[in-house]
Parts: structure tokens; sequence; C-alpha cells
């Protein structure tokens, strides 16, 4: 708000600032893959040789929270793992989305019993369900690009984060 | 001037306190505490956390490792970060409708799990299943043991250091799940093997497809193998790393590759053969050092053993059916369900009752997956739901024998070690 | 000799030499099992490893018969590398308070079988050396492949992290 107001409701010139910023923040998402189970293969084909992800952008998987850019979370989440989970996701600089990869992330799947947590969205903000089990990559690629499209409509500059 | 600081004041755990606790109690020994000396700071040792989420541990297990400078003094392993409960599940669904959970156990060959519960339950029941689907079968559990294999090598050759390794073992993987997609409608987790059979016939293009895979296969496996088995860095970094005796690996009861590698050639297709093994010939290829070198040479003659496994049963497959006929035992075709009313009944009281076996009566059955020996022991009651359906899983004791294996070895071979037993997390926290 | 004659040889050499302790015997579809009784069960298991060459233990688990007096099984199954004989070996324990002999004495790798049959069934293995559960965090309070366990949990009995950041 106080760079609008700064620069006199000059909207273009956010507006153009907030085109080049999403521009470059949507084609270099990096995803740090939270790899639990069987989505966690389809996950490193989807980065394999055949559906290549860092064609769109995601050229890396880092590993590593403070350097990425999405969390993939795939497979089943159990009680006793979501605390970590919870906490690699606290680590995670803004901006940051998450995807919830597969039936058993998005609601508990086809495990419905005592260990698993019935959705990663229980204790984690997701901005984009996969369906299937495990989804096919091309699912994946498809939910990247949401994730995209979703950046690129955000208003970068004006933003709190 | 050293002062006895107690672990557990030093880390402070803020979510289930009492776990952590007893985890770095039982780290320590009972009878003594680690010393932390605060004024050298050589002489203290160093509790490294190899938590749940890591590149390199090959799905969520979580190691304390207690290191003296490089060395491993102490270890403990910590899974169940992803323990759904799997057998109390299997409780409540019927035999068939359990399918779906044997594949997401070993999810990196999910054919021979659904071969396992299958034989299993023909087992107890009695069932009677016809010589095509036996063939079928063995082609698709070897055709899961070399993608499992495959895996192995791409993720332990990267572990240790060849990243494009990855890439070139998933191409080759794909090629796999365009088989299976062709004959069983999804890329892995397929469940084609049904009890009292197996779910469809193998298209005549699946088998040229399963053809051309053999026939081009072994050239890139000769590939790698001209990359690797003469590679100093790669032998260096496996050489005499993770040993384990030979009463130690009995007395430990690991399975798998990993007991073959220190010589005891116990292998379920030949200890007691199922599905038309005793009718294919092939070698068990066993090593005498050990170590992970070892590991990974009888993992890559497997894949050649079967190959062959797989050109014997094409040659042999014979014509027919490929699911039992009996009514009571397995389902029937979809034609049947389609266009007759004893069909459509069938159909019915197969998903709502299920295959019964006899009241009070119990069995296991073990198949060699490529992780070991899993075995599935049930307990029936009469109806279709099993009473009680323990899962044997060879992840569980490999890593069972890795606690062991750790302590002495250096840290950064940890990691290569973690490749070289090669467990999956999904079937060791059932 | 077949399996399953070498299997029940081994039944007879135990019966011949144990008497009272072999409660039962039987089988089905080739498998054989013997069940013992819950007191000398440590024993037969040191014979059947030292004397009848059955050094290599598969699997160690539990049922829950669910019947009002000795409601808990413990099944044992062993290979005998040897021979190429696998036989299951069974006792029965009591609810109240399930104890029995540990086996990490005869075979190393019962350890982690036992604290999963402590994890689930809440049967605690006298001179264990590390008794704790292993699938489910110590703060979990129940065993929950008892029957009387719901399957979808007891709502409560796991945390959950909390949904607002923990910025340390």
């Amino acid at each position: 708000m106080s760079l609008e107001k700064s620069l006199n409701n000059q909207g273009f010139l956010t507006t153009s600032l907030d085109f080049v910023t999403n521009w470059a923040r949507a084609n270099a998402v990096w995803p740090m893959p939270m790899g639990l189970a069987c989505c966690a293969i389809e996950m490193m084909a989807f980065a394999g040789p055949k559906y290549d992800a860092s064609r769109f952008g995601s050229e890396v998987m880092r590993f590593s929270p403070r350097q990425s850019d999405v969390m993939i979370v795939a497979g089943w989440c159990t009680y006793k793992m979501s605390h970590a989970i919870r906490r690699i996701w606290d680590q995670m600089p803004d901006p940051k989305w998450c995807i919830a990869m597969g039936a058993c992330a998005s609601t508990g799947g086809m495990h419905r019993c005592y260990g698993v947590v019935q959705g990663v969205d229980n204790f984690l903000p997701v901005d984009v369900y996969v369906s299937g089990c495990p989804p096919r990559p091309d699912a994946l690629l498809n939910a990247l690009m949401q994730i995209q499209e979703k950046i690129k409509n955000e208003h970068s500059t004006t933003l709190d984060t | 001037m050293e002062k006895n600081i107690s672990l557990l004041d030093k880390a402070n755990p803020t979510f289930f306190k009492k776990h952590q606790d007893a985890l770095l109690k039982s780290l320590e020994d009972k009878h003594t505490t680690v010393e932390l000396d605060e004024t050298d700071p050589l002489g203290t040792r160093m509790i490294l956390n190899m938590g749940p989420q890591h590149p390199a541990t090959h799905g969520v297990l979580r190691l304390l490792l207690e290191l003296d400078g490089e060395t491993i003094v102490r270890n403990r392993l910590d899974i169940g970060y992803l323990h759904r409960g799997v057998e109390k599940i299997a409780e409540n669904k019927t035999y068939q409708e359990f399918m779906p959970y044997t594949d997401r156990m070993d999810y990196l060959s999910p054919y021979s799990n659904n071969v396992a519960l299958c034989t299993a339950v023909e087992k107890i029941a009695g069932i009677e299943v016809p010589e095509r689907a036996h063939y079928i079968r063995m082609i698709g559990c070897e055709l899961a043991r070399i993608s499992s294999h495959l895996l192995y090598l791409g993720a332990m050759v990267m572990d240790s250091g060849a990243i494009s390794f990855f890439i070139w073992t998933f191409r080759e993987r794909e090629r796999l799940y365009d088989i299976f997609d062709n004959f069983g409608g999804h890329r892995f987790t397929i469940s084609h093997s049904r009890i009292g059979g197996v779910h469809n016939d193998l298209t005549p293009e699946a088998l040229s497809m399963i053809r051309e895979f053999v026939d081009t296969f072994p050239a890139e496996v000769a590939g790698w193998k001209k990359l690797l088995n003469k590679n100093r860095i790669f032998i260096d970094r496996n050489l005499n790393v993770g040993k384990i005796s030979y009463e130690d690996a009995i007395a430990y009861g690991l399975t798998g590759p990993n007991i073959r590698a220190i010589g005891v050639p116990y292998d379920i297709r030949k200890f007691d053969p199922y599905a038309r093994y005793d009718q294919v010939e092939f070698d068990v290829p066993t090593r005498l050092e050990g170590d992970n070198l070892a590991r990974y040479f009888i993992r890559v003659e497997e894949m050649l053993e079967s190959i062959k496994i797989i050109r014997q049963c094409l040659d042999k497959l014979p014509k027919g059916p490929v699911r039992a006929d009996n009514a009571k035992h397995s389902y029937p075709s979809k034609d049947e369900v389609y266009y007759s009313m004893e069909g459509m009944i069938h159909d019915f009281m197969m998903t709502d009752t299920g295959v019964c076996p006899p009241d009070g009566v119990e069995a296991y059955h073990a198949i060699e997956a490529p992780k070991g020996e899993l075995g599935f022991f049930i307990q029936s009651d009469g109806t279709g739901h099993p009473w009680r359906l323990k899962i044997n899983s060879p992840s569980f004791t490999n890593l069972q024998g890795l606690e062991k294996m750790l302590d002495g070895e250096m840290i950064a071979d940890t990691v290569v070690m973690i490749g070289g037993v090669d467990p999956v997390m999904g079937d060791s926290d059932k | 000799m077949t399996k399953k004659e070498k299997a029940l040889q081994v039944v007879e050499t135990i019966k011949n030499t144990f008497g009272d302790a072999v409660l039962d015997t039987g089988g089905h579809a080739g498998d054989t099992y013997i069940r013992i009784d819950s007191k000398n069960i440590h024993s037969v298991l040191s014979y059947l490893k030292n004397e009848l060459h059955f050094t290599y233990l598969t699997d160690l688990f539990g049922t829950d018969r669910f019947t009002s007096e000795e409601r808990f099984e413990v099944i044992y199954n062993l290979v005998s590398l040897k021979t190429g004989t696998r036989i299951f070996v069974k006792t029965w324990i009591e609810e109240e308070s399930p104890v029995l002999p540990t086996a990490t004495d005869i075979w190393p790798a019962a350890n982690w079988n036992e604290r999963e049959v402590w994890d689930m069934f809440g049967i605690r293995f006298e001179g264990h050396p590390d008794l704790r559960r292993i699938f489910l965090p110590e703060d979990f309070e129940y065993h929950p492949l008892r029957k009387e366990f719901p399957l979808l949990g007891i709502p409560g009995s796991f945390e959950l992290p909390t949904t607002t950041p923990n910025t340390e």
C-alpha cells in the first residue's frame, strides 16, 4: 500500500512492475519435493527425461527448504511425519506455494485409518490439488502450470510479504 | 573441567516430547551418559540427526548417529513415519479389496506384491490358477524386479556421485511403464494380478513391446557395466563398505540380495517355488564378500537373470484362460457380467462377500520380491475378511541389519550404505 | 524326504523331548505349526535353534484371538537353512498384563519384531534390551491392532501441528 501511495497511485507503474516480477517468479519455480511414498516415484519421473520439468522453469529439485519456492507433498502424510512437514514449511521463505499431489495428500486417499492425516490441508495452506493415485506426470505438469497462472495473477508489488 | 550434561537438556524438542526423550535415552548407554566436555570442543561427541526429510534416505527414514569425529559410534533408526496400519485395514476388507493396498507397500515393484497376496490367498483357500496366468504373473514379477533394481541402480549411483545415471535408468523405467500401461492400464500400481489368475490377457502389442525390451535391454546393461565395474571412484566408494559377517547376517535375519551378498543362497524361488519357477532355468547370483560392491554386482546380475526368465516364459506361454472359472474363487469375466444373470450375481457376491477360506485355518506364503522375502500370513475366520493378515516385509528386517552395519563406519558412507541395503519405507512401515 | 515330512519329523522330536509342553500341532495347505505352553517357550526355541538348526528367524508377530481367556497369541516363523524346512511355533498368553520371555538372546533378529508386537498389542517381553514403540510415537497411548481399537483412531490421540507459522 505504501508503495502505491508514494508513487501517487500511478497504477500503470505498479502493474508493469507486477508483470515483470510475476514473469520472473513464475518461470523459475523451484520445487521442494516432500516425497513420502509412491507419488514420489511419479515426481521423480516428472523430473526425469520423458516429462521434463526443467523446461517449465523447475530446473532443480532443491531439497533445502531455504532455497525453494513450491513444496510438492507427494504421498500420504502420517501424524508422526506431519510435524516435520510443518517445520519444513515454516522454514521456506515467502513467497511460497504448495501442491498436494495425489489422493493421499489431498484427502487421505484410500488410507482411511488411524495413522494417516486425512488431507495435508489440515495443517498446510494448499494451493493446487492433483488427483490420481498416483497422478501421471502430465497431471503434475498441469498443476505446475496452474501455479504459474496463479503467480501471474498476483499483485506482487503491493503485497505485504 | 568436565560436566555431565544430559542430551535431553540440549535437544529440547517442541513436539512428541516423550518420543524424542525415549529415543535419545536409548542412544545413551544405560550405564554411562555422554560426557560433553565444555572446555575442549574436540573431545565431545556429536549427535547428528539425519531427519525424516532428507534427499538421500530413500523415503522417510530417520537416523540418529552418535559421531566421534567422522566415525559412527552408535546409531538408532527411527521408522514409522509412513505407518498407516495396513494390517488393521486388512481386517475390514475382502481379500480382493485389499489388493490396491499391497501395490502401495513396496511401490517400486508393485506387481510382485500383488502376486504375493494372490498366492497367499490361493494357498489358504485352495484355488487353482490356470497355466497361462502363472506365466503372465512370472513375466510381470520379473519386469517389476528389473524396474526395482533399475531404481536402486540410479539412486545408489547418484548417491555415490554420478548424477546422470539416474536419468539413464529412468529412461529405461519409462519403457517398462509403457509396457505396464499397455496391458494393465496404469503406469505402475496396476493390481493386474487377481485372486484366481490375472485380470486380462497380454495384448499382442504388449507382447511385442516386451520382446523388444528383452532384446535391447542387455546391451544397455553392458554399457553401464563398462562404465561402473572397473571405475576407480565407484569401487573406492563401495569396496569394504557396510560389511556384515556370515553369522550376523543369518542372526539378524537379512533377506534378499543382502544375504546373498554374504554367501547364503536363500532365494524363495528355489527354496519353495511358486508360479512355475521350477520349470524355468535361472541362476541365483551369490557372492562372498558381503559389502556394498557385492550387493551391486548381485543386483545387476539379477536383472540379467530376469531377462533370461522372461525369454523362457515368452517361449513357453501356453494358450488358455487367464482366470479360474469357479464362481466362488474368482471374479467372472466382464462378458459374463454384462450378458448373463449368473455372471452378474457372481460378480456381486464376489464383491460383497469375497473369497471365503475355511474357518480357523491359517497359511503363510512368501515370494521373492526384489527386496527380499515378502510373506503374507493369513488367519481366516470363515468370512471374506481375514481375521489377521500379517505382512512379513523385507525392508523391515533389512533395516534392522542396517542398524548393525552402521556401527563403526564413516558418516560419509551412510548414504551409500542406505542405498546398498535398498529399503522402501512404505514396505517397512506397514 | 519332502518338506512336509521333514517338518513332521521336527514336530515328533519336539514332542518326544518336551512332552507335555506341546499343547497342539497341526497345519493347513502344507504348513506345520506347534503350540507350546508359554512357560516353556524359551527352552523350546533354544532347543530348536541349537539342536535342530533353525538358525533363521523369518518373522515374529502377534494375533488378537479376542477370546475371554488366553487372548493373545505370538507366532514365530522359523526356517532351517540346512534342511530347508519351515515351521511355526505358537504360544497363547492371557489378557491381563501379557508377558513373554524375549527371544533376542536366541536370535537378534527378534529385536524389532518384539518392539512391533509391543507397539501393536501391548505384550511385554522380559529381558528385551530396548522395548520402545517402533511405528507410533511414544506419546500415543493405545495399542492399535487390538480388536477393540477403532480403525479410524481415537480423536485427540495424536497432536497435529499448529497452523500458525512458527517463526523460529
